[in-house]
């Protein structure tokens, strides 16, 4: 096979033509291009966790291989991690081991790991961002699909499986097609109670969990802009739940602003170097997108799922929809199945769908000011009896704001337990999980069948209308307290 | 990674769209640290129905998976190709797959087998049919064909993963060639990029 050119750096720098910032980004990180073959592009940033860099690691060393960039390489401890008693040693033998190797590895290959108990631990797409390794323009991977979170600093930061991650270990490139661009506009200012989640949660019931398949999302718009950090990382973290490779917003002051004095991001002469760098990202006027969807921020509710894909939602005023509905016949039969896995009757009003848990957590909306949104609808309200609410910061970080905000005990008061930082209920490989035929309100991102635990009945929505349904019992929004 | 050419048996007709990767194989699963015996995993929530499609007797020692639109949805976990794969599986056909899923197949000869929407739905309805149905799928050719019912059609890979699995060639090893772009790339990184210090020892 032919090598084709070897290029001698950074190759596409093209300043004529109107780009995107997914192909700014993409194009200065090729290293290799040739005809007929992917690209291959520079991963700045790998980040790695428990579940799926075992048998990547195992692969380095039965080929003889070392990490090419320890430096660009960081790991923590979210999936199997208990969310009480840290402490003690974790009781399921099989997540100890797996939470053990992770050590170990990183040990050997000489990378930065943050195991349970350490002070920059957390859910890995939380740390990236709050430690300030996720940066502007860079590329970044993760053996996770939720990476695309870390697109809203402008990043291109996508999900990898793992021979993807070992292939990252050891040569710190990735060949990958260019996707194609997707605009995804939201304009308009999002009414009261209405979050980030919705937005993203009307996306996919829109364009459907492929809808984005083989794109990049770039969000824009006056919605987009006026939203926080953490906005922005909830609508890029659930891309992927429209099948998207990656989400994708333009850094401007907001970013810089979140950035500044974060640990590892440049600090005085070099954080102005970098701005001017970051400044130059966003989409030049004209350039073209390949598909654009278009919302209305100012007609939008909040949302919740009934069914067993994230697609699968409703404004919270709305009712559980028959499968007659559906002019398709396999989308009739999907809507039947999923009704009957979820235990709902069709023409149910959402609002009157009981529960028997809320999780607040995940990756999706974990962040501080998830927990703040939370914690100002529970201030001087109580969980309803019999309900089972758990929060779960995303990080030890976010876990010591909100200690110093107070906001542990405004959750604790409203009979929430507070737990310690992990992935925890979002996907069940901890012991916080659904038992069969349980409901529950979660602020994650995927209402698979069994995600939360094997029969569990999973609704996604956003931090606000959790706190409301563990006050009400049934899905609420806070205007309905 | 295993060459492969042709696939060809009978196939397990899995009439459902949006198949998720936590369906595939379970979260239990994936606190294993190895690469093998994922088999048993497979749609395992599913299995437990004696009337799920892979319990029935007729469809056991099949190779080939068809499902609906949307498959290996979700999370980017390549245990659910192993799980595939160990099962016996050594191509999935589907209208649409996921983008993860589908370069992991890639990555470890799992032949992703994208046919427009009408074949699809033909070739589930002719297994269902008739499971001993054969069918073939060609690497080289690209195409997938079941004479017996009178279905055939074309599916697309790119040149590169197509050389790729009909050689079995590792990727990393492939990457390596271009050492010298590489090291060029890296003497241009700019100074502000985060690098990370390993934990104290
Ligand atoms: S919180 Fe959930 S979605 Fe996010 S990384 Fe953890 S398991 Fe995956």
């Amino acid at each position: 096979m032919s090598t084709g050119p070897v290029s001698t750096g950074p190759v596409g720098d093209d300043r004529g033509t109107p780009r995107t910032l997914f192909e700014k980004v993409w194009e200065r990180h090729v290293v290799h291009r040739a005809p007929g073959e992917p690209d291959l592009l520079f991963i700045d940033l790998h980040l790695v966790h428990e579940v799926t860099s075992p048998q990547a690691f195992d692969g380095l060393r039965l080929a003889g291989r070392r990490v090419r960039h320890p430096e660009l390489t960081v790991a923590t401890a979210d999936h199997n991690v208990p969310t009480t008693d840290i402490d003690q040693p974790v009781a399921d033998p099989i997540s100890a081991r797996q939470l053990e190797v992770l050590s170990k590895n990183c040990a050997e290959f000489g990378i930065a790991c943050f195991p349970m108990g350490h002070p920059n631990q957390g859910i890995v797409h939380v740390i990236g961002p709050e430690l300030g390794l996720s940066l502007p323009g860079m590329t970044i991977v993760c053996g996770d699909s939720h990476t695309s979170t870390h697109g809203a600093l402008g990043a291109l930061a996508f999900g990898i499986g793992t021979s993807e991650v070992e292939h990252v270990l050891a040569t710190q490139t990735l060949p990958q097609r260019r996707p194609a661009a997707m605009a995804v506009e939201v304009e308009g200012e999002l009414p009261l109670g209405v979050s980030a989640k919705d937005i993203v949660l009307a996306v996919i019931g829109r364009i459907g969990t492929g809808g984005g398949a083989g794109h990049v999302i770039e969000y824009r718009g006056s919605a987009i802009r006026s939203l926080s950090m953490e906005g922005r990382m909830t609508i890029c973290n659930m891309s992927i739940e429209a099948g998207a490779r990656a989400g994708m917003v333009a850094p401007d002051d907001v970013t810089f602003a979140y950035l500044e004095g974060r640990p590892h991001a440049p600090k005085g002469a070099a954080f102005e170097r970098a701005l001017d760098d970051w400044r130059t990202l966003p989409t030049d006027e004209g350039a073209v997108f390949d598909t654009t969807v278009r919302l209305d921020a100012a007609t939008l509710r909040p949302h919740v799922t009934w069914g067993t894909n994230p697609a699968q939602v409703a404004p919270i005023d709305g009712s559980v929809p028959s499968p007659d509905q559906f002019a398709d016949p396999a989308a009739r039969e999907a809507v039947a199945r999923a009704l009957a896995y979820m235990g709902l009757q069709p023409g149910t009003p959402i609002r009157e769908v009981p529960v028997d848990t809320v999780f607040i957590g995940s990756c999706t909306n974990s962040r501080i000011e998830d927990l703040r949104a939370a914690a100002a609808v529970l201030e001087g309200r109580r969980v309803r009896p019999g309900l089972r609410a758990l929060v779960v910061p995303g990080s030890r970080r976010v876990r010591q704001q909100a200690e110093a905000e107070g906001l542990d005990r405004v959750f604790k008061a409203a009979g929430f337990e507070w737990r310690e930082p992990g992935c925890s209920m979002c996907l069940a490989m901890n012991p916080d999980k659904l038992q069969p035929g349980e409901r529950c309100a979660s602020t994650s991102n995927r209402n698979f069948e069994g995600r939360q635990g094997r029969g569990g009945r999973t609704h996604l929505v956003s931090p606000a209308v959790a706190a409301a349904t563990a006050v009400a019992g049934h899905f609420a929004a806070p205007e309905d307290l | 990674m295993e060459p492969v050419t042709v696939v060809s048996g009978r196939a397990v007709p899995l009439d459902r769209s949006d198949v998720d990767t936590d369906q595939i194989i379970p979260s239990d699963w994936l606190k294993r640290v190895e690469r093998t015996g994922f088999g048993r995993g497979l749609f395992s929530e599913w299995r437990d129905d004696p009337g799920f499609v892979l319990n029935r007797p007729e469809h056991q020692g099949a190779t080939i998976l068809v499902a609906g639109p949307n498959f290996g949805i979700g999370s980017s976990r390549e245990h659910a190709v192993w799980a595939l794969m160990d099962y016996g599986f050594r191509a999935v056909v589907s209208p649409r797959f996921a983008d993860i899923f589908r370069t992991n197949c890639t990555k470890q000869g799992l032949v992703p087998v994208e046919v427009d929407p009408e074949l699809g739905r033909a070739l589930l309805r002719a297994v269902q049919e008739d499971p001993g149905l054969e069918v073939t799928i060609d690497v080289v050719r690209l195409t997938i064909e079941a004479p017996a019912a009178g279905l055939a059609g074309r599916f697309p890979l790119d040149e590169f993963t197509q050389q790729r699995l009909l050689h079995g060639w590792d990727d990393v090893g492939l990457t390596l060639r271009h050492e010298p772009a590489i090291e060029a790339y890296e003497r241009s990184l700019p100074d502000w990029l985060p690098r990370v210090a390993p934990n104290p020892s």
